[in-house]
Order: C-alpha cells, then sequence, then structure tokens
C-alpha cells in the first residue's frame, strides 16, 4: 500500500476528487493547510502598508491506494492539477505498513 | 439642532402657523415664510416631533454601523470586545445624557456660567398625553421627541472613540472615559453652539454636527490613541506592520448602515418638518448628504489606485464616512456638485492622512481619527464656501475652540484613567486576544471547539 499526500491548488479538490473516484480510490483525506515552496508567497497591501504572505493557502490531500494503483493515482492527480504556473504544488508517495478497518477488523488492502 | 435657545421666540412662534427653525437660515425669512403658510400649530407639533423622532431612530442605527465597521477592521481574537464596547458604550451614553448631559447641553435660560456652563440636572420630559396647554414649547416639537434626537448625537460622538483605541485598550476603563465624555465634554461643547452659547453668539456654523459631534469623537480618539500607545508590534525597525481585519464585508455592511443613518443624523437636525420650504430642505440634505458619500468613495477610489496601485476597500470605506462628515457642516446650502466636491476632499483627507497618522506612530485602528477629526475640521471650513452667512474666522474660531477644549479635557481623562486604573491590557492579553483575557468568550468559537 502507498500513501500518497499531494498539495494541491484549493480549487482543483473537486476535480480531483472526481478523477480519483472513478479510476477507484476509494477514500480520501483533506485538510486546508498553508504553505510554501518555490512560490514563496506574494505581497498585500492593507491600510497602506505593504505586508508578504509567505504562506501559500493549499490543500492537502492524502489517500493510501493499493501498490498496484499508486502510480495510476499519482498520475491522475498531477495531470488534473497542473496549470504550468508555478505553485502548482508537490506529490509524495510512502509505503505504508498497515491498515485495519476499523469497523470489521480487515487488515492490509481489504481495509482500503 | 437648537430647541431651549428659542424658548423666548417660543409665545411669537406659537403664534404663527409654522417655526422653521432650520440652522443656518435667516430668522426674518423664517417668520416672513412662516406667516406665509397656513399650517395649523397642533400640525407644526406633530411634524416637528415626527421628524426629529424618524431621524433619532435613524441616528440610533448608526450604532450598528459603527459596530459592524469595528468589529471587521479588528483581528478576530478582538472581535467580541469590540462589539462590547459599542454596545455598552452606547449604553453609557445614553445613561449620562439623561443624567446630566442634557440639562449641560440645553440649559436654557438657566446657565451656571452664562453662554459656557448649562445647568446640572436630569432630563424631564413632558407629562403623559399631554393637551397643547402643557407642551414645554407647543409651537415647535415636544421634549421627548427633541430629548430621543439629541442622545443618539451624544452616542455617536462616543461611538467614534472606541474604533480607534481597538485591540489594546481595557473595556472598563475605556466606558470610564466614555462616561465623562458623555456626561461632561460633549456636552458642555455643544452647548456653545447647539444650547446657544459663545460659539452660537459669534455667529459659527455647524449644521450638523461636523465640529460639534465628529471633530469631538475625533479628538478624543487621538488624544487616546496617543496617551495609550500603539498596538504590540505594530511599528518595527522603521516600518508599519499590517494588521488586517478580520472581516471586510462587515466592515462594509457597517459602512452602509452609517451611510443609511446619516440621512437621519443631517436630515433630521434641520428639526423642523412644518412648512413646503422645510420638506424641500429636508430633502434637499438628504440627497446633498447621500452626494457628499458618493464623492468620499470616488476620490478614496481613484487616489488608493493612483498611489497603491490596487485599490484599497478599506480606505473606500473610510472614504465615505469622510465624505458624509464633510458635508454635515452644511448640508442645506451646497448643490449636488458642490456636496460631491466637499465630500470628495474629505475622501482624499482620509487616503493622505491615513500613513501620516502611521508615521507618527500614533496607531488608529479603523482611521476614526482622519474620518471623524481630519474630515470634520475640512467640513467646518468648506461651509464658507456654500454658505454666505458663515465666515472663515468664525469657523476657525469654533473649530480651535472646540478642538482645544476638547483635546484638554479629554487627555487629562485619559491620563487621570491611566495613573488611577490603567489603560491597557497585558502584553500577552493582548497577544491573546481580548476576548479570551478581559471576557472570556470568543466571537467565532467553532474555528477552535468544532
Amino acid at each position: 500500500m502507498k500513501l500518497i499526500i499531494a498539495t494541491i491548488r484549493p480549487f482543483k479538490l473537486e476535480e480531483v476528487r472526481a478523477a480519483l473516484t472513478s479510476i477507484g480510490v476509494r477514500g480520501m483525506m483533506v485538510a486546508e493547510i498553508r504553505g510554501f515552496g518555490t512560490q514563496s508567497g506574494h505581497t498585500e497591501i492593507y491600510r497602506g502598508a505593504e505586508y508578504a504572505v509567505n504562506f501559500v493557502p493549499k490543500v492537502r490531500l492524502e489517500t493510501v491506494v493499493p501498490d498496484a494503483m499508486a502510480d495510476q493515482a499519482v498520475e491522475t492527480i498531477r495531470k488534473i492539477v497542473r496549470t504550468g504556473k508555478i505553485g502548482d504544488g508537490k506529490i509524495f508517495v510512502l509505503d505504508v505498513g498497515a491498515a485495519v478497518r476499523v469497523r470489521t477488523g480487515e487488515t492490509g488492502e481489504d481495509a482500503l | 439642532m437648537k430647541f431651549n435657545g428659542y424658548h423666548l421666540m417660543a409665545p411669537v412662534l406659537a403664534a404663527l402657523p409654522s417655526t422653521g427653525l432650520a440652522q443656518g437660515t435667516d430668522a426674518a425669512a423664517e417668520l416672513a415664510g412662516a406667516i406665509a403658510v397656513a399650517v395649523p400649530t397642533d400640525l407644526v407639533f406633530i411634524m416637528n416631533s415626527f421628524i426629529m423622532l424618524i431621524g433619532g431612530f435613524l441616528v440610533f442605527w448608526m450604532a450598528a454601523g459603527f459596530a459592524m465597521l469595528e468589529t471587521g477592521l479588528v483581528r478576530s481574537k478582538n472581535a467580541a470586545m469590540q462589539l462590547t464596547k459599542n454596545v455598552s458604550l452606547f449604553a453609557t451614553a445614553c445613561f449620562m445624557y439623561y443624567l446630566v448631559g442634557y440639562s449641560v447641553m440645553y440649559p436654557g435660560d438657566a446657565w451656571l456660567i452664562d453662554g459656557v456652563f448649562g445647568r446640572l440636572g436630569t432630563a424631564v420630559l413632558e407629562a403623559v398625553g399631554i393637551g397643547a396647554g402643557a407642551a414645554d414649547d407647543y409651537g415647535y416639537a415636544s421634549t421627548s421627541s427633541d430629548f430621543f434626537f439629541q442622545v443618539m448625537f451624544c452616542a455617536t460622538t462616543a461611538s467614534i472613540v472606541s474604533g480607534t483605541l481597538a485591540e489594546r485598550i481595557r473595556l472598563w476603563p475605556f466606558l470610564a472615559f466614555s462616561v465623562v465624555l458623555t456626561a461632561l465634554i460633549y456636552p458642555i461643547q455643544a452647548s456653545w453652539h447647539w444650547g446657544g452659547g459663545f460659539l452660537e453668539a459669534a455667529g459659527f456654523s455647524d449644521f450638523a454636527g461636523s465640529t460639534t459631534v465628529h471633530s469631538v469623537g475625533g479628538w478624543a480618539a487621538l488624544t487616546g490613541a496617543i496617551i495609550l500607545g500603539p498596538r504590540l508590534g505594530r511599528y518595527k525597525d522603521g516600518k508599519v506592520v499590517a494588521m488586517p481585519g478580520s472581516n471586510l464585508p462587515l466592515a462594509t455592511l457597517g459602512t452602509f448602515i452609517l451611510w443609511l443613518g446619516w440621512f437621519g443624523f443631517n436630515g433630521a437636525s434641520q428639526l423642523s418638518l412644518s412648512s413646503v420650504g422645510d420638506a424641500a430642505d429636508v430633502g434637499r440634505i438628504f440627497a446633498n448628504t447621500n452626494a457628499g458619500a458618493a464623492g468620499g468613495v470616488l476620490a478614496a477610489l481613484i487616489l488608493t489606485q493612483l498611489i497603491y496601485r490596487k485599490v484599497d476597500l478599506t480606505m473606500v470605506l473610510n472614504g465615505a464616512l469622510a465624505g458624509l462628515v464633510s458635508v454635515t457642516a452644511e448640508p442645506l446650502t451646497p448643490s449636488l456638485g458642490a456636496a460631491t466636491l466637499i465630500g470628495g476632499v474629505g475622501g482624499a483627507i482620509v487616503v493622505l492622512a491615513v500613513p501620516l497618522l502611521d508615521r507618527l506612530k500614533i496607531d488608529d485602528v479603523v482611521g476614526a481619527v482622519p474620518v471623524h477629526l481630519f474630515a470634520g475640521i475640512w467640513g467646518t471650513i468648506a461651509v464658507v464656501f456654500t454658505n454666505s452667512a458663515a465666515s472663515l474666522g468664525t469657523q476657525l474660531y469654533g473649530i480651535v475652540a472646540v478642538g482645544a477644549f476638547v483635546a484638554i479635557t479629554s487627555g487629562a481623562v485619559w491620563l487621570a484613567i491611566r495613573a488611577v486604573i490603567g489603560l491597557r491590557v497585558t502584553g500577552e492579553i493582548e497577544i491573546d486576544g481580548l476576548d479570551k483575557g478581559e471576557l472570556g468568550m470568543e466571537a467565532y468559537p467553532d474555528f477552535t471547539k468544532g
């Protein structure tokens, strides 16, 4: 099993959810986060005072998928969230040691 | 805004069909006009009382405007405290004005110091269900409607102060200041003009209170901001640290509410709706008040675009209010174009004054000092452009007399409160937010408690 962590532009979330669901991803977790990478923020102005917004709002999407589906899921996310401009986000893939479905006690990929 | 000052004329006016007590107008022309129009005295009494009640509840609604504007411009950790201050100061003003303020402001003939300090005593209304003979001023209007209208102006003055000092002043010291402001400082200087005191005698002209209301609040806010000091971390290494407001939709709603309330503030300051002339004048004041606000918005819109390359909504909102304050000293005589221009200059003043105050390290959270003090001074001067009865010298005399009195007295009160009980919250509470530290309550608890 792989844990896929994707930081994406917030407005792309709904599209990503629909695409992942259509290829068989059965669940995901999302959180509104702030962060920076290459984009490293921008400046705003309030009542004559400029200030830097270093942390940019993003959505962090996490999903655990069977090994066989990982590459396809990563490619699906990348294809949808890519705009070609700085700030498109990053995708990380991690190995998952175990998974348990609380209701039934199923483990491993059966629990996904 | 004259009422008791005309008691001497009451017998004359009672015999006449209409009163037309408009400010800044020629008394002889008023009387001539009054003779020409046959309105029954009962109707004069009813309509004059009516316009002040309408105006009174519109001005009351400005308290909601101030509360929303200020809450929108503070950070969310101080929102509940800002709301608390707004509702508390309003009630404080209502109580103090009843207890002392109204008598100090309108002593009639019973001045303690002639033309300078009025009478001490509570406000007393007419009895229940009076007939014409028992009215305090049958030829004009009911005392109750006058009191109701006037108390709202007093509360408005106090509302102006709270925004400037937001996010760092403790509740009770702030209310202690509001007590003195609404019981004495505001009524004393208002008696000089509207109560028939020495500024009235000198010919000072301030229709609905650019100086008498707005600058007074502005001076009290300015002295308070200097004595209280800026918010922690506001000025760092020679730079201004932006502390963006939490809710600009709320600030915008507040501005629109104030804009609406201002029609009562200026329109009903005609104090009379009992002749054709009055009706036309009130409509004219409504239209000019609106034009002034529009002028202020447009000036701030264009100026912020030019200076900062992007429009700053909060300054545009300030621009609307500065436009309104600017036409308040004379909303009757300008043409629509002149009212727009007067308001536009007010809007420009705000855009230029906000960064200026920051350079002086005077931290005015909502911009009340530029809006109410600077635009108030401008509006009081601008009277001379459209009202030939006003003179520049007398206008400046009024501005300086009121300004010096309010700056000195409110400065002294701020210093006294600071010395006795202190003004500021602790640094820890300021960082955590006044909502948690002072109130133990948050404006938006769902964010943290689910």
